[in-house]
């Protein structure tokens, strides 16, 4: 057992990139990328410096937009060369900081990597650039009768490339699946400027499932540039139950009995009372603002499908003391149920000057649990929180809400979050369902992981990237890092990632 | 820890010191699927059990030596199932031999293949470390997705202890359909039936004939029968049909020939290969039967962008697995090596050691 045995170096601490010579990597870019291509004036790289989690603000060394996958190979290869990490970027809505860019690197950014190049009704299939919003995927197949069934609340906006970086879900995928059950190839580019095709129309294919790697890794392994998904047949019929509860407890059971029931709802989303107050100011879905919990409990199918299941689950939502039940008459009234709940995230945005999403994923029967917990958590930190959430699969999304501006708040809401995190761990879940590690949750992978587990997922990037110059310091901590915040841990008040500027 | 867990974990140890090879081995009922097998045998079956099962939280969790009958039987008893329908190809087979095998049966088209419903494992590295990767909820992206990993790598990465899998209530009702059809024709219908919302759970066509399985509520195969017509196969008979498919007890299985399994788009036209033939998955599966020559499969394979297994039997010189471009084999040597560094598991199982 000799030095393979080692763990890559990168895993004990992050490697020191401040030797990157930025005159001799913007000349070299240059060279490489016609001038519209390469951003690296001041002024033209501050779009660039956060993500959807804008608590976290890094300006880069360059950013480069390649229009072409030859293009991206050149900058691979140039900042292979010079030891230059890289940070790709998709349509900066990720809500982790995953695309937060590195101070001595490159934002490779695939906006213009935005065609659909192939849509194939009969074999069910898009191939697209990883730059193509999710929601255009859909509208493409629309008139095929087809589409492609994630759907994150950002689809609107989200790249289907950021889905692949953290296998992004939505409120249909108990029934359809996550973006790894929906992608069935990837093209990308190595570190090394190396093009692979990882999967392939054809299913199951030989060697190990890299494809499910490529998955959620954030952009650490690979750089996607083309991406082949199966397109879903569009039910005929899709239908919504909107059941208030006066307990949140028994909304939970009800989420349980209807499971039991062998039914699979195409959507089955709860939301709290704080949550539906906020949402009923901003869009009136006609939510009932006197019950403690709301269920969306859908079906979607052949008419005749839908029927027969709305029906049971009545009868189930029923038996599990929803104190109101309202079926949607019509498509109308289906997206007006929905409405509420997508619009969650923008209401909190209305009630609170900020607010700070949290993602873990815990067993469902934990749930009534986890939200008495977070709200002795709301009277330890004084601030509030409102709780929507994908009930059929446990992925929660309290909704944190504070004011930045207020001193002390950002670092309160933060305690909040981890306390969040740590319990979904303790409950036997996940820190996060579909966001992703990023920046954000990067210490509280040391309370999932312990030290041999860091060390394989090291290993597994150094099986792709042996120089560890991909999107460094994001979605798998150092042990350094895990070290330190075991310090950190017992000396509450101070401010983790002291390292990254914040505004 | 589990003194048997201790104990493999030191024989993992003392094999890598060693520079030996383990066989990772249930009940020994896909021998003869992949490479061949080098090594002392490690047996899973001492390890066995359901640890974890919750009906209403849709996921089992059960130790690698666990009877693959025994954990469906559990399944049964509260409607629910394994939806991808892994062959056991006989009676000892185990949960942890199933997922390294890493194969599905006849709703895999439909449902997803296996990969897609493993959430979790506990494993032995090659190193001798218990790791723990991924979970028991439906959603979890924290950390590279190493479990899924495990599934298909035929024991070549790593000792699975435990594995958490989703599963689903069985459907309500089930119907089979018969029609007539040439090969070509089945092909094209397929695909057009596949584009459609029809309850379609599974295809299968062979000698002129095309079976298929309609999966769902029973208003919903009600309507999907008077739409897509066809005769209508008795329930026993259908039964019998999915489940011989699914454990190669059909009479296409039973000659004792070479097996190919060619995986290619669902919308290849019939394969110009000389041979007897069956189709699955909406025509993304397809076996041949016979000698065929190993570079004239694969070859035919690539040219629609598939991918060919010598399945079964045959000369495996050639190897088994289609080979793999250079830059992936070396991705695939050098994730082996992250968890397997001095290659204990299953040596030349998956791809001849060089």
């Amino acid at each position: 057992m000799g030095e393979r045995n080692e763990a890559p170096a990168m895993a004990q601490r992050e490697a020191d990139f401040s030797k990157v010579d930025r005159a001799r990597l913007v000349e070299a870019l240059a060279g490489a990328l016609p001038a519209q291509c390469l951003l690296h004036a001041q002024e033209d790289l501050q779009p660039y410096e956060c993500d959807g989690l804008s608590v976290y603000r890094q300006v880069p060394m360059a950013v480069v937009l390649p229009r072409t996958e030859a293009q991206v190979v050149a900058v691979l290869r140039i900042c292979s060369e010079q030891g230059v990490p890289v940070v790709a970027r998709g349509a900066g809505t990720g809500l982790s900081g995953g695309a937060l860019p590195h101070a001595h690197g490159v934002v490779l950014s695939l906006a213009r990597f935005n065609r659909i190049l192939e849509l194939d009704a009969n074999a069910r299939i898009a191939v697209v650039q990883p730059g193509v919003r999710n929601l255009a995927i859909s509208e493409a197949a629309a008139a095929h009768g087809l589409y492609y069934a994630p759907d994150p609340s950002s689809q609107i906006a989200c790249s289907i490339g950021g889905n692949v970086a953290e296998n992004a879900g939505g409120v249909h995928c108990l029934k359809y699946g996550l973006t790894v059950h929906n992608v069935v190839r990837v093209r990308a580019v190595t570190i090394d400027g190396e093009i692979v095709e990882i999967g392939s129309r054809a299913p199951d294919g030989p060697g190990y499932d890299l494809l499910a790697l490529m998955h959620g890794s954030e952009g650490m392994l690979a750089v996607v540039t083309e991406i082949t998904v199966r397109l879903t047949p569009k039910p005929r019929l899709a239908r919504c139950i909107l059941a208030s509860f006066d307990d949140v407890a028994k909304a939970g059971d009800a989420v349980a009995a209807v499971i039991a029931a062998g039914i699979i709802p195409a959507g089955l989303e709860m939301m709290d009372q704080p949550a539906t107050a906020a949402v009923e100011q901003f869009v009136q879905a006609g939510y009932n603002l006197a019950a403690a919990a709301i269920l969306l409990c859908e079906s979607d199918g052949t008419p005749e499908e839908v029927a027969d299941e709305i029906e049971r689950m009545r009868v189930v939502l029923e038996a599990s003391g929803a104190t109101e039940i309202r079926i949607s008459g019509d498509e109308a009234e289906r997206l007006k149920f929905w409405a509420g709940r997508k619009a969650a995230f923008p209401a909190a945005g209305r009630i609170s000057p900020d607010y700070y999403c949290m993602d873990g994923t815990i067993p469902r029967k934990r749930v009534g649990e986890m939200l008495l917990a977070i709200q002795g958590m709301e009277r330890k930190y004084g601030l509030r929180c409102i709780n929507v959430f994908h009930a059929g699969d446990g992925n929660m999304h309290p909704l944190i809400l504070f004011d930045a501006n207020q001193p002390g708040e950002l670092d309160r809401a933060e305690a909040f979050g981890a306390d969040i995190l740590e319990l979904s761990v303790a409950l036997g879940g996940t820190i996060t369902g579909e966001h992703g590690v990023g920046i954000e949750k990067i210490n509280q992978m040391c309370s999932q992981f312990t030290t041999p587990e860091i060390e394989t997922f090291f290993r597994v990037k150094a099986a792709f990237d042996p120089a560890g110059l991909l999107n460094p310091g994001k979605a798998i901590p150092t042990l350094n890092r895990c070290a330190e915040y075991g310090r950190m841990r017992v000396s509450n008040g101070q401010l983790p990632h002291a390292d990254i500027e914040r505004f | 820890m589990d003194e048997l867990i201790r104990e493999w974990r030191d024989r993992v140890r003392a094999s890598a010191s060693r520079g030996e090879s383990l066989q990772l081995r249930g009940g020994g009922t896909k021998d003869f699927y992949g490479g061949p097998t080098a090594g002392e045998i490690l047996d899973s079956r001492d390890y066995a059990g359901v640890v974890a099962y919750e009906p209403t939280e849709l996921v089992i969790t059960a130790r690698c030596g666990t009877p693959l009958a025994d954990l469906q039987s559990v399944l049964a008893e509260r409607g629910q199932e394994l939806p991808f329908e892994p062959p056991a190809f006989g009676e000892g087979a185990t949960v942890g031999g199933c997922v390294a095998a890493g194969l599905s049966g006849p709703r895999r088209s439909s449902v997803g293949a296996l990969r897609d419903f493993v959430l979790g494992t506990r494993i032995i590295d090659g190193r001798g470390e218990v790791l723990r990767f991924g979970g028991q909820v439906m959603k979890n992206v924290a950390g590279y997705d190493v479990s899924r990993l495990m599934a298909g790598s035929l024991g070549t990465l790593a000792l699975m202890l435990e594995v958490s899998l989703k599963v689903l209530p069985k459907p309500v009702a089930e119907r089979t359909l018969r029609f007539e059809l040439q090969q070509a024709e089945a092909l094209s219908r397929l695909n057009a039936w596949g584009g459609r919302p029809l309850p379609i759970g599974a295809s299968f066509w062979h000698d002129g004939v095309l079976s298929l399985r309609l999966c769902g509520a029973e208003a919903a195969i009600d309507a999907a029968g008077r739409e897509l017509g066809g005769d209508v196969v008795a329930a026993d008979e259908a039964t019998a049909l999915w489940r011989d498919l699914r454990e190669h007890r059909h009479p296409f299985f039973q000659s004792g020939e070479a097996l190919w399994r060619l995986a290619v788009p669902s919308d290849v036209a019939v394969l110009p290969l000389e041979a007897p033939v069956a189709v699955e998955w909406g025509g993304a599966q397809r076996w041949f039967r016979g000698g065929l020559p190993a570079q004239r499969v694969r070859e035919v394979a690539e040219a629609v962008g598939g991918h060919a297994t010598l399945f079964r039997g045959g000369d495996k010189g050639d190897g088994v697995f289609h080979p793999l471009p250079a830059t992936i084999a070396r991705i695939n040597r050098r994730v082996k090596e992250a968890l397997d560094p001095e290659d204990v598991f299953g040596r030349g199982r998956m791809y001849p050691v060089d």
